[in-house]
């Protein structure tokens, strides 16, 4: 976690990665040939329908699954190393919490693992509660909060060790619109604040745009990429962002990199 | 309100029983029913109980009877020995329950880490519980016993511990293996993401996580101990136990019919304390419990 490593590496590299799963029917190949690098501090979606190894990317990054072939490097070192060296934080689509911990306990549960003092720990957890805004709720169980609570404590448990990259599957796919627009902003908040990089997967067209610096498009059968879009809209997203000509554009050009074809617009009919 | 319902419904059960066996003592025939009886003594089937008062004493006799002298003159009432008695053998019970959660806990421990073990062991587990007690308990005994002579003290409530442990041990080492791998896949990962060792993982995770697996678990074990410890004192002989008690008084059962349903009930409350006091230790982790309400 040298600052030598972290500016100069990037926070992820991919070189001709691929992941192939033995079955009963033979090997099925999730992944294949993917090249990507994301840089420190950049906010990279993962987009496509289900089965084009997005999901699986982020669990080679994370060092859940081993690669079956190519190279992967998290700010400079393999997969492993990073996982040990708690290079990263991670959150799902559930959130994951231990039922039977409090939200304090449950956000200082990896400075616990990492024999973190007591009182260094409270302080960084009352840091996390108040930077994701739950502060009043440290002492509740995760089954006495909302779905959207629950994510954001999660999201303060990925950024516990204050990693310098964080890896979301799908953090928001199970929360109602509203939670999930206003969690969106939060995390672009979030990300600018610990300047971490943000390895974003989900399904929704407008979730990444908003969200991304760059939109990773991907496609299955095999999972490959197959585009990745720039979205050129900076640090400061609000809700204009989501009104504006810009966002629709980018909208649009996904949905099209997605669907392999020009969509056909109304108006042009 | 539900733990109102629960005691409601907990009293209308033992008053059903009791109606049950007070209505059938009134109207079934005061022999019973034999099928195929060639006319002599003892032959035939009987499909249904005689009903006399040295068969079936009333209910209201076998309460009376435990406040009645236990054996005539200055003894006291029954009721006294039979919960000296129900003490000695919570006790021993208690002792057995423990060693049976330990070995349950180990062979369960085992059986997680080790697919191998899992599969090379589990089966002679379920197998142990086919050997009846009653053919295993000498042979516990006599080995205590030739320890003892050995030099190295082996009480006989020691024995009687050791073979009830062996009836409770079981459902604790079956508990442990599904508790351990009770935890969500996703927590597996966390765990992993945070590299986080075998230990660390056992202890933040997958001993927390068993714990709703782990108390119907110990229940069953505190009743199974119970059982264990009752059996093993009559087979080996044990003195001050609520089984010889139990056994003694049956014996008499044709002089003084109502008496050995005195130890009886001992027996019943004795497994009720010993359950009750395992539900106490789910009230103390009812945190670990969280999520079972909702789920």
């Amino acid at each position: 976690m040298s600052p030598a490593t972290t500016t100069s590496a990037a926070a992820v590299r991919a070189t001709g990665v691929g992941k192939v799963f033995p079955t009963k029917a033979g090997e099925v190949v999730a992944l294949t040939g993917v090249e990507l690098e994301v840089r420190a501090g950049e906010f990279v979606s993962l987009i496509g329908p289900s089965g084009c190894g997005k999901s699986t990317l982020l669990r080679l990054i994370a060092d859940l699954d081993p690669a079956s072939s190519g190279e992967l490097s998290i700010f400079g070192k393999p997969a492993a190393q990073a996982r040990v060296d708690q290079d990263y934080g991670i959150a799902f689509q559930q959130a994951g919490l231990l039922p039977w911990r409090t939200v304090a306990s449950n956000i200082g549960l990896p400075l616990e693992l990492h024999k973190v003092g007591r009182a260094e720990r409270t302080a960084r957890v009352a840091e996390l509660a108040e930077l994701v805004g739950l502060t009043e709720f440290v002492d509740r169980y995760p089954d006495q909060l909302s779905g959207g609570m629950q994510q954001r404590v999660a999201i303060a448990r990925a950024l516990a060790s204050r990693p310098k990259l964080l890896l979301m599957d799908e953090p928001f796919g199970a929360l109602d619109e509203m939670t999930r627009e206003y969690l969106q902003s939060e995390l672009t908040r979030i990300a600018a604040e610990t300047e971490a990089a943000v390895v974003f997967v989900t399904h929704s067209i407008p979730e990444a745009v908003f969200l991304s610096d760059r939109v990773v498009v991907m496609s299955p059968r095999p999972g490959r990429i197959t585009d990745v879009i720039t979205t050129d809209f900076g640090h400061d997203r609000d809700d204009a962002l989501r009104e504006s000509p810009e966002y629709f554009e980018r909208v649009t050009a996904v949905r099209e990199a997605l669907h392999g074809v020009k969509v056909e617009r109304a108006n042009e009919r | 309100m539900r733990r109102g319902a629960a005691a409601l419904w907990g009293t209308l059960g033992v008053l059903a029983v009791i109606l049950l066996w007070e209505a059938y003592k009134f109207l079934g025939p005061a022999e019973g029913v034999v099928v195929g009886a060639d006319g002599s003594t003892g032959s035939g089937v009987m499909i249904l109980p005689r009903t006399n008062d040295r068969a079936m004493p009333h209910v209201w006799d076998m309460v009376a009877r435990l406040f009645q002298s236990t054996s005539g003159g200055d003894t006291p009432p029954l009721i006294v020995p039979v919960v000296t008695a129900a003490l000695t053998t919570l006790g021993i019970a208690a002792v057995g329950w423990l060693i049976g959660v330990l070995v349950g806990t180990l062979f369960g421990l085992m059986m997680q880490r080790w697919k191998l073990v899992e599969w090379g062991i589990l089966p002679w587990i379920v197998v142990s519980q086919t050997v009846p007690l009653i053919a295993f308990a000498p042979v516990v005994n006599s080995l205590g016993l030739q320890i003892d002579r050995g030099g190295f003290p082996w009480p006989q409530w020691l024995s009687v511990a050791v073979i009830s442990s062996y009836l409770a041990f079981f459902p604790v080492a079956v508990g442990v293996l599904r508790g351990l791998d009770a935890p969500d896949r996703i927590h597996e990962d966390l765990m992993r993401t945070y590299a986080a060792g075998y230990w660390q993982t056992l202890l933040h995770l997958r001993l927390p996580a068993a714990v709703p697996h782990l108390l119907p678990a110990l229940r069953l074990a505190a009743a199974n101990a119970v059982v264990g410890a009752v059996v093993a004192e009559v087979s080996i002989g044990m003195r001050g136990g609520i089984g010889r008690m139990l056994i003694q008084l049956a014996g008499q059962a044709s002089s003084d019919p109502a008496a050995p349903w005195g130890p009886t009930f001992g027996t019943i409350a004795l497994g009720l304390v010993a359950a009750g006091s395992v539900a106490l230790l789910g009230l103390a982790l009812k945190n670990y419990r969280r999520g079972e309400a909702t789920a």
